[in-house]
């Protein structure tokens, strides 16, 4: 069947129909679509087993449900942005001591340019660094395709396999065709030698020397199961590599007269006797053309003779930061720009802003003014929405960093001798890296207040289910802080004495206390008024 | 036929219904087709555009080049100017004529307008009240912006009417008939 479908619902389909039999995530954008489709999927299968979908609370629990259902002999696959992979970095880098039982595939959707993230690190760092297969398809078909491949690849080789993707795949759609056969799932089955699931320093010795050994198999399979193609041209001298969607932007431009040899790169580690041939035909110089990070210019350089010059990220044929575009390709081909307009110089820009009536603004509305009463306040803030109180017209925050640094960087302000000292974090990033800081807090009776803007979901995702909803203060309480100082108010502006007193009696404690303030994200409060009316 | 759009507007204004449909049409027509969107935090109320390419032929890149975009379908004025470095010389702007003001700074209207007039090839519509004329709902305002911008997509009226009438089918026939009446409008405007 044919499908018109985002880069994101094509892993997804894929997924489903390779049998797969749990998907583990946590919302984040570029990625949130894959488990959203298999969600749907579910909602509405009539037949066939059921596929386990509920979000996780964060992606290391995500990563580690999913290994034991590996370890259960059935095929899982984790999905998350790519600074999700920092988050699930321990249980990430064991599964490769590990392996595998059931296929096991680790999907990291990538955010060059920063659309929507707070860096652009490149995730085939971490295929590397755990020395596992990484795949990066090019287009919404290969997606698909490359899903299946993967989790046939992670069973035939003992191994999860990391499926990197970045933006402009998760969020194109193109017309994919699709297997119109009924998938099947894994039987469960125990692994055939359960010590390898036992990382005690003399197994995981074993485990990693044949994690070490079977680096010539992933390379091999790199090099011969067609992901990775590489075309001799009439001209090569002049060779390029083009990876992942770099490959789309070369297309665009490729003029057949070039000539060039061309390795078109969607697996890794990398093919070396591919590369190896690109030089014996006679490369003098290789263009490099890869999204996010230059991974693979690196890389060749210990590959390919010193005399071949190359070119990409670090010479500056093509930008060092930010995502590719057709463009910049186009110029690193040595190709003339398209005849363009300037950009009109009426335009400002139009950044985004919380939504009319949220409770983010009444919360920092209040926020604003109490910190106003104090010297030198500092408001460390978190990732969410409300990341949007850093910019006009509440400039409240004083530091963003990454999930749950909001109250842990509180506390070390705290212990350094900054009153007041508050963070401001959402309920579903509480839930996901807030709550083992908050203990830290508790511990150590630091003196802050912990904001928990509670909007009863993950909000700048589109609204996924938040894990701790409904269970907020009984999660504050039995960290252990203080009934009395666990306080709750409603962010509506009629309301606004009330939480400011709630705030300066918190901030005035000296001890740890959390204020929640509790109400429904518009977004979803109107999404549920119309499931109603239905 | 191949036909690079660029999709403009402000967070929530519905952009992507206007995809939707010339996506469904041109599926019938077994075009090839390649759209990226905008997610997450720049819906908020910011500025969000989607790249919709049609060919006969296979498409690479998700992305249209700076100097490729046959058309730019706007449902904001100013957003339509935004994307200008990506319109071909002899392209088109198919935009509302309406200002979404959520910006302290927007620019005095009647230079954004007069920019827009500028172009030689601009259709320049109150689509909101086209729409009301036609007898639909405000929400059917990128509708009359999507029949405006039918006799530029390369893809026939009534294949266009059709594709409206199978992604609305769903939520029943007075909505499609208020969306087809929406459409008609925008057509019958942009021929003028």
């Amino acid at each position: 069947m044919k499908h018109l479908l985002l880069g994101d619902e094509a892993i997804a389909q894929g997924a489903i129909d390779a049998g797969l039999s749990g998907v583990y995530a946590y919302p984040g954008t570029p990625s949130t679509e894959i488990t959203e489709f298999i969600q749907l999927h579910e909602a509405k299968r009539k037949e066939g087993d059921a596929i386990f979908c509920r979000w996780a609370t964060n992606e290391k629990t995500a990563m580690e449900a999913a290994l034991g259902m590996s370890y259960m002999g059935k095929r899982a696959l984790v999905c998350m942005k790519h600074v999700g992979m920092n988050v699930c970095a321990d249980a990430f880098m064991n599964s490769a001591i590990t392996g595998v039982n059931g296929g096991l595939i680790v999907l990291a959707a990538d955010d060059p340019s920063m659309h929507s993230s707070q860096n652009e690190q490149d995730s085939r760092f971490y295929g590397k660094f755990a020395m596992i297969p990484t795949f990066e398809p090019s287009n919404q078909q290969e997606a698909y395709q490359m899903t299946q491949d993967a989790f046939a690849l992670s069973e035939r080789l003992h191994t999860p396999v990391l499926m990197r993707v970045t933006t402009r795949m998760a969020h194109s759609r193109a017309v994919v065709e699709t297997s119109d056969a009924a998938p099947k799932q894994n039987a469960m089955s125990l692994p055939e030698n359960v010590q390898h699931f036992i990382l005690l320093p003399a197994f995981a010795k074993r485990n990693y020397a044949e994690l070490v050994a079977a680096q010539a198999d992933f390379t091999k399979d790199a090099e011969t199961a067609g992901h990775n193609v590489y075309t001799r041209g009439s001209n090569p001298k002049q060779a390029i590599i083009a990876c992942g969607i770099g490959y789309n932007y070369l297309m665009e431009n490729y003029q057949q007269e070039m000539g060039r040899s061309i390795l078109k790169i969607t697996q890794y580690p990398l093919p070396i006797a591919l590369i190896n041939q690109m030089v014996k035909d006679g490369a003098e110089e290789i263009l490099v053309i890869e999204e996010g990070q230059p991974v693979v210019e690196e890389l060749i350089r210990g590959l390919v003779p010193s005399t071949i010059a190359i070119k990409g990220r670090l010479n500056g044929a093509l930008p060092r930061m930010g995502e590719l575009s057709p463009d910049c390709v186009r110029l690193a081909l040595g190709l003339e720009a398209l005849p363009t307009r300037e950009a009109d110089n009426l335009i400002v820009s139009r950044p985004p802003a919380l939504c009319q009536g949220c409770g983010h603004r009444d919360m920092y509305a209040a926020l604003n003014e109490v910190a106003r009463e104090y010297k030198s306040p500092r408001i460390f803030g978190d990732i969410g929405c409300y990341t949007l109180g850093a910019l006009s017209p509440f400039h409240a925050l004083h530091a963003t960093v990454e999930m749950g640094a909001s109250i842990t960087m509180a506390k070390g302000a705290a212990d350094a001798g900054q009153h007041p000292a508050i963070a401001v974090i959402g309920d579903s990033t509480f839930t996901h890296s807030g709550m083992t800081g908050l203990l830290d807090c508790v511990n150590s009776h630091a003196n802050v207040v912990v904001v928990i803007s509670d909007n009863l979901t993950t909000g700048m995702t589109g609204g996924q289910d938040s894990a701790g909803t409904g269970r907020l203060e009984q999660i504050c309480y039995g960290l252990g802080v203080e009934k009395e100082h666990v306080r709750v108010v409603v962010p509506l502006p009629k309301n606004m004495e009330e939480i400011k007193q709630a705030l300066r009696e918190e901030i005035d404690y000296n001890g740890t206390s959390v204020v929640i303030t509790r109400r429904e994200c518009l977004q979803t409060l109107k999404r549920h008024l119309k499931e109603q009316k239905k | 036929m191949n036909k690079n759009i660029i999709l403009a507007g402000v967070g929530g204004q519905g952009i992507l219904s206007i995809a939707t449909v010339i996506g469904e049409a041109a599926l019938a027509e077994n075009l090839y087709l390649k759209q990226a969107e905008v997610h997450g935090m720049s819906q908020r109320g910011g500025d969000v555009q989607s790249n919709l390419r049609l060919s006969s032929e296979p498409i690479h890149s998700d992305l249209i080049p700076k100097g490729g975009a046959d058309l730019i379908i706007s449902l904001e004025p100013m957003e339509a100017l935004r994307y200008i470095s990506y319109l071909k010389p002899d392209g088109w702007i198919v935009t509302s004529s309406i200002p979404f003001l959520n910006i302290p700074n927007y620019p005095e209207l009647e230079e954004v307008l007069k920019h827009v007039k500028n172009f030689k090839n601009h259709v320049l519509l109150d689509v909101e009240a086209l729409a009301k004329e036609a007898g639909a709902p405000q929400q059917a305002a990128n509708m009359v912006l999507l029949g405006a911008a039918i006799p530029m997509l390369g893809i026939d009226h009534d294949k266009m009417i059709a594709g409206v009438q199978r992604v609305f089918a769903r939520k029943g026939e007075a909505i499609v008939a208020s969306n087809v009446a929406a459409v008609e409008a925008g057509y019958a405007a942009s021929k003028q």
